[in-house]
């Protein structure tokens, strides 16, 4: 017995490795990567990603042992006054949940990455920039480690920046690309600022809990939070939703959420992990791991539940009428962030990290497979250009502006599934799943959440179950627009099945699609079990038949309707108007321009901002400031010249000089005497 | 009778003097092509004496009937005195062999002022100091006019010398009135009778404000500066950088060892006189380096406005609590400003290529490009002016800001910090021709400038590491009060 222990302990003691493998990956291929080759360039990084995630298996073994887990110390970072803080790892069963779940996508993104930087770096004439993205990578997986694992919210908020900076340097990966050269610089930079206002949010919540509980540290801060509710309740509603402003900037929430969409810039792989998989359910993590808090503050949890309904809502009818294959799940991925919101707020933490992981699961599937429709895509435009010569002339591949070469294109696509089978089974689970159909995984979690709101709030529980119709619904047509009807485009044409090394990925990721449910199966609720060794669970999650079988129909139904739109009669040519755009009219329009929030921002949020800088800037700046500078200098300069006169040359003028001194001086004594 | 203690507390200014007039009559057999001879044989001449002045030092001596003092604060003057004694030797080597002006005689005219200022931060009576003061002075008029077949030369000697000789009657007059207030000349006696209150106050405060004019000729204050621009761009290079740096120093030893000895009691009248005597030198000085297009002319003005900061923290003479820390800002502010100005004035030697054309800012443009590592060191010199951090001359205005703030002088170091910005300009100015201006410039580089340039700029950087290892000897030079 106390063997076992000892080698538990010493599990747990391996936490830090989760960290710090990554980071070895870093150094290796930065130091030995221009050697290896891209071969073992990615091979490092996975292997250092696959070792992160045979790490968290272990602990996830020791903690079956013993389910209270440990705080393993590596170091004091600052230590002044009553504060100190440490960089100590907290190994429970919620950070190891989230340890397997980033780990393990990650792992499988590495390696299809493989593939698919191998073609992207080639299509996009810069070979070199291969090392790059995986060192990339492996940062993202050392601070993503950093922000699940931390025991204090200090080191959480080192981890949140961290992903924060990856996920900008990886939008930006392809830099001088897109729209005008700018377009993807563009799109880092409004993620970053973006998320700056959400952390900016985070930090407040973070200063008011140091300033009112004294510590930093998860465990004594959430002690103390009966007692501080009952004296001062305002300062947890303030520190609750100051962190929900950062949950909405991280998490793409409304009003947050405008940096997502246009986060597709970066490679497919990125979208997969970073704004699908991962980062982005850091938000949820946070209030999962903060769930004392907003307990103990109703207000708090009634507006979090809602921030992720509306979201759920809106965002699903934004990608209803995009058009580009990866907006589509970026606004879905929105959607989904916000059920699993909403069932934080509804005070299902359960429900919300079973959903954040099938999710997970599905929704990197879906990426990636996406990323592979896009490389045959890409394939087929090239082969097409060969083929034909004379017909591509014109065609610059990479421009997003010139509607026929764009291999994002749904419009463009159509009868893929043909050209990519293998793609076409894999994007199929995930979209069933997505949707929400028994058995596969989306369908349980889903349905747990739905089951909450059923149980909390009625109106949130109607909101949501529209969201989920929209869901299915948007799916469907996108099935339907890229893998169904005839080829609407020559690269549509030409376009071929990915290698294994981009397949054999997906196909892991199916499975786990398929099976994912099983994590949390209705009536046994393994996560549940193994979760409320951290968490507080207010109460058991149940299976409820009607609302099962309500939200079956539902998904069914919607994914019936899209076949009616968009199945029957495909598109006919990549030219065609959506269907839905003539019945729905303008609203078609709105959501395709996604509800003009964008503008909307420009003229309510930047306009008047850069006007107000542009006062500051020239005529208070460059107008007042400088010109009291200047005249301060040349009426110095002038006053110089003046006094510059009276160095006449002669002798005579200086023993003046003097004399004058003198008499200044006498009679000034003269007076005083 | 003279003892055997009154020889050793002069003895290094002895082996000056005594050196000096050996080399005069050497230098008759040194032919005219080897006069590098007589180089070394002064430098060497300095060094032995810089040997005794450190063995000697940490002894309080009155010597020869409370005539001269040997005390921490004579003792570091000397050294100061000494060193740019052989910095001046090295730069002149060249330069007056450049200008065909190479006579032995420099050499021993450059030792005699060097004794002189010795004499001064050892002087005890007032008839020593106004000797000490004609020693130094009488051979810096030659050898200003030193290059007497150039007119620039030649009219920057009778300049200073008939202002020189004006001044030098203040002294005398001063001096005069003390002794016939108090009717002693030594300081102890003078301080005794003040003490006891039976000086006429009148003719003593007189004779004080008579003596601060003559002093403040030296060390070049307004209204008592109109000289120095004339002189230091009349007169050969490495003598303007001598007296830039060592008369100016031996101004403010005699100044310090006056008033602080003699004249505490009169602070009361002095302080606001000095207050505008510091404020108008810094004003002056800064305001019309601005307008200045030749180099000379603008250090020289640089060097007026640094004389103010040093007399803006002197202010403070007559408060006994802040005075330890004046004499100690000050001594620092000396040695820094020194390394600086010495470093700066070589520049000059090495870009001046004939005598009295003057440099113009536009004959620095294409240096920094062309000889990177003068104009990195120029720029460490000019930082240093400044007062940039990371160079000496920050710590040496640190160090004078915070006296005078100590003292309550706030508004005197508002007047400072203001001039400080402005100064910034005309520095940074010479940076600018040297780095952004297009040029080609042609500069023959001597081995000793180069290595005073490199050891100046070494010391301004490195020195301002550890500044207080040079504070901490400023502050043990103690000066010996009554």
């Amino acid at each position: 017995m106390l063997f076992q222990e000892a080698v538990m302990n010493s599990t747990f003691s391996l936490v830090p490795l989760v960290v710090f493998l990554p980071i070895l990956g870093i150094l290796l291929n930065w130091l030995f990567g221009k050697r290896l080759g891209e071969k073992g360039i990615g091979s490092i990084a996975s292997l250092a990603a696959g070792g992160s995630f045979v790490v968290s298996v272990l602990l996830a073994l020791a903690l079956l042992q013993n389910h209270e887990g440990a705080h393993i110390p590596l170091f004091t970072w600052i230590s002044v006054g009553n504060l100190d803080l440490s960089w100590v790892f907290r190994v429970d069963t919620l950070s190891v949940t989230m340890m397997l779940v980033v780990s393990g996508v990650s792992t499988l993104i590495h390696v299809y990455s493989i593939g698919y930087m191998h073609e992207d770096v080639r299509h996009q004439g810069e070979p070199k920039r291969f090392r790059r993205f995986f060192i990339f990578m492996n940062l993202f997986v050392a601070a993503m480690m950093i922000l699940v694992s931390a025991d204090n919210f200090l080191m959480l908020f080192v981890g949140w920046e961290g992903v924060g900076l990856c996920s900008y340097l990886l939008i930006g990966f392809w830099f001088e690309k897109g729209e005008g050269g700018l377009g993807n610089a563009k799109a880092a930079k409004k993620a970053f600022i973006t998320n700056r206002i959400g952390d900016f949010g985070l930090l407040i919540a973070i200063f008011l809990i140091f300033w009112n509980f004294g510590t930093l540290n998860f465990a004594q801060v959430f002690e103390m939070v009966p007692s501080v509710a009952q004296t001062q309740p305002g300062v947890l509603m303030a520190i609750t939703l100051f962190m929900l402003l950062g949950v909405t900037g991280k998490s793409a929430q409304i009003p947050l959420y405008v940096w997502l969409p246009d986060a597709m810039a970066g490679p497919t792989p990125v979208s997969a992990l970073i704004h699908a998989a991962t980062m982005v359910t850091a938000g949820v993590y946070l209030m999962v791991r903060t769930q004392v808090m907003y307990m103990a503050v109703p207000g708090a949890q009634q507006v979090v539940a809602w921030v992720g309904a509306i979201t759920a809502l809106f965002a699903g009818l934004i990608a209803l009428g995009q058009f580009d294959i990866k907006k589509v799940l970026a606004y879905s991925t929105i959607s989904q962030l916000g059920f699993m919101v909403a069932a934080v707020g509804l005070g299902a933490e359960v429900a919300a990290i079973f959903h954040l992981t099938t999710h997970a699961f599905f929704k990197a599937l879906l990426f990636l497979s996406a990323g592979s429709v896009i490389l045959g895509m890409e394939h087929g435009l090239e082969a097409g250009s060969h083929g034909h010569g004379s017909n591509h002339t014109d065609g610059s591949n990479h421009t997003d502006g010139i509607h026929h070469d764009d291999p994002q294109d749904m419009r463009n696509m159509g009868g893929i599934r043909k050209k990519m089978p293998i793609t076409f089974i894999v994007y199929l689970i995930g979209a069933l799943a997505l949707a929400g159909i028994a058995p596969f995984a989306g369908f349980f979690s889903k349905d747990e959440i739905l089951v909450a709101a059923n149980q909390g709030n009625m109106l949130i529980f109607v909101v949501l179950v529209v969201a989920a119709f929209l869901t299915a619904f948007y799916m469907g047509r996108q099935v339907l627009m890229v893998f169904f009807g005839d080829a609407r485009s020559d690269a549509a044409k030409h376009a071929k099945e990915s290698s294994l090394l981009v397949t054999v990925p997906l196909m892991i990721l199916a499975l786990l699609s398929v099976l994912g449910g099983g994590l949390n199966f209705p009536g046994v609720h393994t996560l549940e079990y193994w979760l409320e060794h951290t968490l507080e669970i207010p109460h058991a999650t149940e299976f409820i038949v009607p609302i099962a079988l309500g939200s079956l129909a539902v998904a069914l139904v919607a994914i019936f309707l899209a076949y009616l739109v968009y199945g029957r009669k495909p598109l006919a040519s990549a030219k065609a108007a959506d269907p839905l755009a003539k019945p729905l009219g303008v609203f078609f329009r709105w959501m395709n321009q996604k509800f003009l929030v964008d503008e909307l921002y420009q003229a309510v949020v930047l306009g008047p901002y850069k006007k107000l800088a542009d006062f500051f800037a020239y005529p208070v700046d460059q107008g007042v400031i400088d010109g009291l500078v200047n005249g301060m200098g040349s009426l110095t300069v002038s006053l110089a010249g003046a006094l510059r006169k009276l160095q006449t040359g002669f002798a005579r003028t200086y023993a003046l000089s003097i004399f004058v001194g003198i008499i200044a001086i006498l009679v000034y004594l003269l007076t005083r005497i | 009778m003279t003892r055997m203690i009154d020889i050793y507390s002069i003895l290094p200014v002895m082996i000056v003097a005594g050196w000096a007039l050996l080399l005069l009559v050497v230098d008759l057999w040194i032919p005219r092509h080897r006069k590098g001879i007589t180089a070394l044989l002064a430098a060497i001449g300095l060094a032995i004496a810089l040997g005794f002045v450190l063995a000697s030092s940490g002894n309080t001596i009155l010597g020869f009937n409370q005539m001269v003092v040997l005390d921490g604060f004579s003792s570091f003057m000397q050294v100061l005195f000494l060193v740019s004694g052989m910095v001046a030797v090295a730069l002149a080597y060249d330069y007056i062999q450049r200008m065909n002006i190479n006579h032995g005689e420099f050499y021993v005219l450059m030792m005699f002022s060097i004794a002189g200022m010795m004499l001064m931060s050892q002087a005890y009576n007032l008839l020593m100091v106004f000797l000490a003061l004609e020693l130094l002075s009488i051979p810096l008029y030659v050898l200003t006019g030193f290059a007497r077949t150039r007119l620039e030369s030649e009219e920057a000697s009778l300049k200073y010398f008939l202002l020189g000789a004006f001044a030098s009657g203040f002294v005398l007059y001063g001096t005069a009135l003390i002794f016939s207030a108090t009717g002693q000349l030594d300081f102890v006696g003078i301080a005794a009778v003040v003490t006891a209150g039976s000086a006429n106050s009148v003719l003593f405060l007189i004779g004080a404000a008579l003596l601060l004019v003559g002093f403040g000729f030296k060390i070049a204050a307004v209204p008592f500066q109109m000289w120095t621009p004339d002189v230091y761009q009349g007169a050969p290079t490495p003598v303007t950088a001598f007296m830039s740096v060592a008369v100016k120093a031996a101004g403010f030893a005699a100044l310090m060892r006056v008033f602080l000895v003699l004249f505490p009691s009169l602070s009361e009248h002095l302080t606001p006189i000095l207050w505008v005597m510091a404020a108008l030198t810094m004003i002056v000085g800064n305001i019309v380096a601005l307008a200045q297009n030749n180099i000379k002319r603008m250090l020289a003005y640089s060097a007026i406005a640094h004389a103010g900061y040093i007399l803006m923290a002197f202010v403070a003479f007559g408060n006994g609590e802040v005075v330890g820390n004046t004499v100690a800002a000050t001594l620092f502010y000396l040695v820094a400003y020194g390394l600086t100005s010495f470093g700066a004035w070589a520049l000059v030697i090495v870009i001046e290529r004939e005598y009295g054309k003057g440099i113009l800012l536009d004959d620095l443009a294409g240096i920094g490009k062309h000889y990177p590592w003068l104009g990195v060191a120029m720029l460490v010199f000019m930082l240093s002016f400044a007062g940039v951090p990371l160079t000496m001359g920050f710590w040496g205005k640190f160090y004078l800001f915070r006296t005078a703030v100590q003292a309550g002088y706030i508004g005197l170091a508002i007047i400072g910090l203001l001039t400080s910005v402005a100064s910034a300009y005309y520095y940074l100015r010479v940076v600018v021709y040297m780095f952004m201006k297009p040029g080609e410039p042609k500069l023959q580089i001597n081995p000793w400038v180069s290595l005073v340039i490199g050891v100046a700029a070494l010391a301004v950087l490195l020195l301002s590491l550890i500044p207080w290892t040079i504070l901490e000897l400023a502050s043990r030079a103690v000066l010996l009060l009554q």
